[in-house]
């Protein structure tokens, strides 16, 4: 039967596991995309171009898939961004290309992720590598973290011919995007062919070493010419109630990965649980749990609507998911029963004035206990930096804001003059993100290259890849061969 | 990577990607822009007679929401005096000696003036000549651009006093606006032209305003012909290109062809290449979106060689060209029927309408239970049989690849239409004809 004749499933109770953990955007076909990519405007100086924070090309690559030119058009992308098939799924496009579409207004925004995706999936597809390594400057660099910042740090640097080894702590390289991106947005594999082309540069990837313990940060200095650290942050915080330590109060990030790792039907799950947080690892966390199979799944957050922080259209894709929200909610105890967790004791709040970030502060209302019966309880309250090894790190005389290690911002450098840095574990401020962590590698790359060999990279160049490897699909001078009938049907009879 | 650069008979460039004379080519400022963005050529806007151009030179057709489909101007050679141009000339290929620069030029139909200028702008070291003898308007009214054109023989005639003088390559610039290209193709290479180009643009009028009445484009309230361009004249320029292309005295010659006419993608300029040219020219494509379309251009044309081994262009010049006949040498054995893909059908009955009212009635609507809905609607089916093979109903099928024309083998004779004629000639007769079908179960209903 026709594939659209089929009853499109789109109720999650009528999808089995496995399909309710498919990409929540399937692909686009041949067709929708060249549409999709006709519509664009190719806009000079497009705005959408500026909002990425990598800085793709996007009119062109968007006009190569509209000329059938896809190979190019996933070209155009890899070269301002080697995480193009990550942050064409997890990108937040709405805040970001796509927010700034100049047909925002008068159509709808051109769907620039899925266009990008579409171009990614078909360089994948043909397998085509796009860039080598760069001729030797006999120089190494040492990256520690195979996050985003760290596998296009060390990808940038390998194109340009420099000797870099990656530590990892996991045991895959990837960083969230392996173990944190929800799979219904990003699969395990999609991060893990995109960290494989790092090393197919020439990167040298050693997974399961932590620096710090397996290999001392200074043995690194030691050893390179340049070490960028890109280690992301740590686990979610304490919440510091009573029960906290109970069975079945879990950490939000360790729940997710599970959902990557493990297969989904071995996953423990609670059929009432209470979120506690309201940013978008929170909604993750909710939303896995519906599509689990969690019948009551209750984000409990200390604030309104108005100051959660989880984007906007995460809000409204986890009301679509069924998930129930608590607004001004402060959790106070995890109650339990025979040691397991049944219920979580919480208090409603008021907003008072607001605080020296804008916020309104959250003021308990006395006597206002109550209690949210659950059997699980997830805590999404952010994540920790990694204090220790920030710390080591002052003894190079390196600075912090907040906790976060301070660099400059237009070479990523910190105090120390080999110490570079990007990623989650700089981001004292603004949204932290896939492709922020990817521009900030790409800005360390370039401040190491100029640092080391004392070249200058122009602003804005866009080097064409010569040494792009495309297989010839057909045979030479396929025009000239004379007619041949390819098909030799019966003929009708009458 | 392929290597895209070209030889056009003597001149030189990194590729076969050329800014067509015209706007975008006016100047100085605009060549080197376009050459930095990555065009291998630039033929400069034509230089010659002094001119006065109008407001409101251009208008624009957009097809269903989309912008410039075919873009019509009435505009005149460059309106900047000579000894500018000169100098901009001169600069713009001291700066790039590696780039085609290529002057365009029309001045009336005098000798001494056409071997003065040439002369003139040899000086400055372009690389070559391309003579416009298609310009449809203004220019022509004074005897200058189609008005030479139309006429072989003055084609020839002017031909040969630049040549007398040119010691660069000479390119004559062909109109559209004639019965038969060929005839105007001949006297260039009568007159030893180094190479041919073509098309220039179409008369045209884009169309009228309902509420004033006024002609498009307006120019104070009064329009007339102009030069149409773009998207939608491809398919005109594709057939005069080939014609050319596959002419024997041309071809004799050996001269190289330059194409041009709607060219906007690199699948337009390997099309173009197919059918003979050795470089390709731009304009319509490069107003509509500027210099920066060249990048996908050369990026696209070049993903496309390495994707079939192709080292060179010459490796495909001209690699349709055999493929050019016409309807006397056409196979009337050769036969093709729609076939429907009923896993990619999605019944809007499109085809079924198109081949009822308008072709041969051979698609039913029936019920074919593909489904498990219980009031299942009829499905398009083809009754191969009557199907005539006219390829309508593919053609206005929504869904890729649905309708396939899938070749078939009725056991028909293999002959053309010429062949017929000349062993049966009794086929000329109605009667005859039907007899000859009959027999050779051919039926038509
Ligand atoms: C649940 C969740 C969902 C998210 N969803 C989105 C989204 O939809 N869109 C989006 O844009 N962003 C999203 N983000 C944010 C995004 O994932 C991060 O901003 C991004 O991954 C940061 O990249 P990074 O390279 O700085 O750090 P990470 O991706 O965290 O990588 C750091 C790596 O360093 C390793 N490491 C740490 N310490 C050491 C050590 N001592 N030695 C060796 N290795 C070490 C870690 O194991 C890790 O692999 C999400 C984040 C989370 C937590
Ligand atoms: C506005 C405009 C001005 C033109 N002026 C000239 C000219 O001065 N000389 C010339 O040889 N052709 C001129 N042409 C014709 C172009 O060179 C070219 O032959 C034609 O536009 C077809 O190419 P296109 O479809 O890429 O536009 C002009 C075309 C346009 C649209
Ligand atoms: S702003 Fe929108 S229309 Fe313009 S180039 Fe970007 S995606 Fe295309
Ligand atoms: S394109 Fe430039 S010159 Fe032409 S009408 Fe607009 S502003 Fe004036
Ligand atoms: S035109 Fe195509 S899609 Fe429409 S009914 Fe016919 S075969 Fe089906």
């Amino acid at each position: 039967m026709a594939e659209h004749y089929k009853p499109v499933k789109y109720k999650a109770w009528e999808m089995n596991l496995e399909e309710r953990f498919q990409e929540v955007f399937p692909p686009l076909t041949e067709r929708e995309a060249v549409l999709e990519a006709n519509r664009c405007l190719y806009c000079y100086d497009a705005p959408c171009m500026v909002a990425c924070p990598t800085h793709i090309d996007i009119p062109t690559f968007i006009r190569k898939i509209s000329t059938g030119n896809v190979t190019g058009s996933a070209r155009t992308i890899m070269e301002a961004n080697l995480m193009g098939a990550s942050c064409a799924r997890v990108c937040p496009v709405q805040e970001l290309c796509e927010g700034a579409c100049v047909l925002e207004h008068d159509e709808k925004p051109i769907m620039i992720g899925r266009l990008q995706r579409y171009a990614m999936d078909y360089a994948d597809e043909k397998k085509i590598k796009f860039f080598n390594k760069g001729k030797s400057l006999g120089k190494k660099v040492a990256v520690v973290g195979a996050g985003p910042a760290g596998l296009t740090c060390a990808g940038e640097l390998a194109k340009m011919g420099f000797e870099v080894t990656c530590y990892e702590r996991k045991m895959w390289p990837g960083g969230l995007s392996t173990y944190g991106i929800v799979v219904f947005r990003e699969p395990v594999e999609v991060a893990r062919a995109e960290a494989k082309k790092i090393e197919d540069l020439g990167v040298t990837m050693k997974t399961g070493v932590t620096i710090g313990e397996d290999i001392q940060f200074d043995q690194l200095l030691k050893d390179n010419d340049a070490v960028f650290v890109s280690i992301g942050l740590g686990s979610v915080p304490n919440m510091d109630i009573p029960g906290e330590d109970l069975e079945g109060v879990v950490d939000g990030l360790e729940f997710i990965e599970e959902t990557k790792v493990k297969p989904l039907c071995d996953i423990k799950y609670g059929n009432r649980i209470c979120v506690i947080g309201a940013g978008n690892t929170a909604i993750d966390c909710a939303t896995i749990a519906r599509r689990l199979g969690s019948e009551r799944v209750t984000m409990i957050y200390r604030r309104s609507e108005a100051e959660m922080p989880a984007y906007h259209f995460e809000y409204q894709f986890a009301l679509g998911e069924g998930v129930s929200f608590s607004f001004l909610t402060q959790p106070v105890e995890v109650l339990s029963n025979n040691g397991k967790v049944d219920g979580l004791k919480c208090v409603r709040m008021d907003l008072g004035e607001p605080d020296e970030s804008g916020r309104r502060v959250a003021v308990p209302v006395p006597n206002s206990e109550f209690v949210v019966p659950c059997d699980m309880v997830i805590k999404a309250i952010g994540q920790l930096k990694h204090t220790p090894f920030i710390a080591k790190l002052g003894e190079y005389g390196i600075k912090t804001v907040k906790g976060y290690i301070a660099v400059d911002s237009k070479t990523n450098r910190t105090a120390h003059e080999k110490i570079f840095a990007g990623g989650d574990c700089i981001r004292s401020k603004g949204e932290a993100s896939t492709v922020m962590a990817t521009q900030d590698g790409k800005i360390a790359a370039r401040a190491i290259y100029e640092q080391l060999t004392g070249n200058k990279i122009p602003e804005g160049t866009l080097k064409r890849s010569t040494d792009m490897t495309i297989e010839p699909a057909m045979e030479k001078g396929y025009a000239l061969h004379e007619h041949k009938p390819r098909v030799h049907a019966t003929a009708p009879t009458k | 990577m392929a290597d895209l650069s070209i030889n056009f008979n003597g001149i030189k460039s990194p590729n076969p990607f050329w800014l067509a004379s015209a706007p975008p080519s006016n100047s100085g400022y605009q060549v080197q822009k376009a050459f930095e963005a990555g065009w291998g050529g630039a033929v400069w806007k034509t230089v010659g007679a002094p001119v006065m151009n109008v407001c409101n030179r251009y208008g624009t057709i957009d097809y269903k929401g989309r912008k410039i489909i075919g873009l019509n101007n009435v505009e005149l050679i460059s309106d900047r005096p000579l000894d500018v141009n000169l100098k901009e000339m001169r600069e713009t290929k001291k700066n790039f000696p590696n780039h085609a620069v290529i002057a365009s030029v029309m001045v009336e139909s005098k000798k001494e003036a056409w071997q003065e200028i040439i002369k003139r702008i040899e000086d400055t070291g372009v690389d070559g000549f391309e003579l416009n003898f298609g310009c449809p308007h203004g220019m022509s009214e004074r005897g200058m651009g189609s008005a030479m054109g139309q006429v072989p023989e003055y084609t020839c005639m002017v031909t040969e006093w630049v040549m007398e003088v040119a010691t660069k390559p000479v390119i004559v610039k062909l109109t559209p606006n004639v019965t038969d290209i060929v005839h105007p193709a001949r006297a260039a290479v009568k007159a030893n032209a180094s190479a041919i180009s073509l098309i220039n643009t179409i008369n045209s009028i884009m169309g009228v305003d309902l509420d004033t009445f006024e002609i498009r484009p307006n120019v104070g309230g009064k329009g007339g012909h102009g030069g149409y361009a773009g998207p939608a004249v491809k398919p005109i320029a594709l057939h005069l290109l080939s014609s050319v292309a596959s002419d024997e005295e041309v071809r004799k010659a050996g001269i190289p062809i330059s194409g041009m006419g709607g060219v906007e993608t690199w699948q337009d300029a390997v099309e173009f290449m197919l059918l003979g040219s050795t470089s390709v020219q731009v304009c319509t494509a490069v107003m509509h979106f500027g210099f920066r379309v060249v990048e996908d251009m050369i990026d696209g044309m070049s993903n496309w060689m390495d994707e079939r081994g192709f080292k060179n262009c010459t490796d495909f010049i001209g690699a349709s060209l055999p493929r050019i006949s016409s309807f006397g040498d056409f196979d009337l054995g050769f036969q093709s029927v729609a076939r429907i893909d009923h896993n990619k059908c999605i019944q809007c009955n499109l085809c079924f309408i198109a081949c009822n009212d308008t072709a041969h009635q051979c698609i039913d609507l029936k019920d074919m239970k593909l489904t498990d809905e219980v009031k299942e609607r009829l499905w398009p089916v083809v009754r191969e049989e009557d199907c005539v093979g006219c390829a309508l109903c593919a053609s206005v099928c929504p869904v890729d690849d649905c309708i396939t024309m899938t070749e078939i083998d009725t056991g028909r004779p293999h002959i053309t239409w010429n062949q017929l004629i000349k062993e049966k000639p009794e086929v000329l007769q109605w009667d005859k004809m039907v007899e000859y079908r009959e027999k050779n179960h051919i039926h038509i209903h």
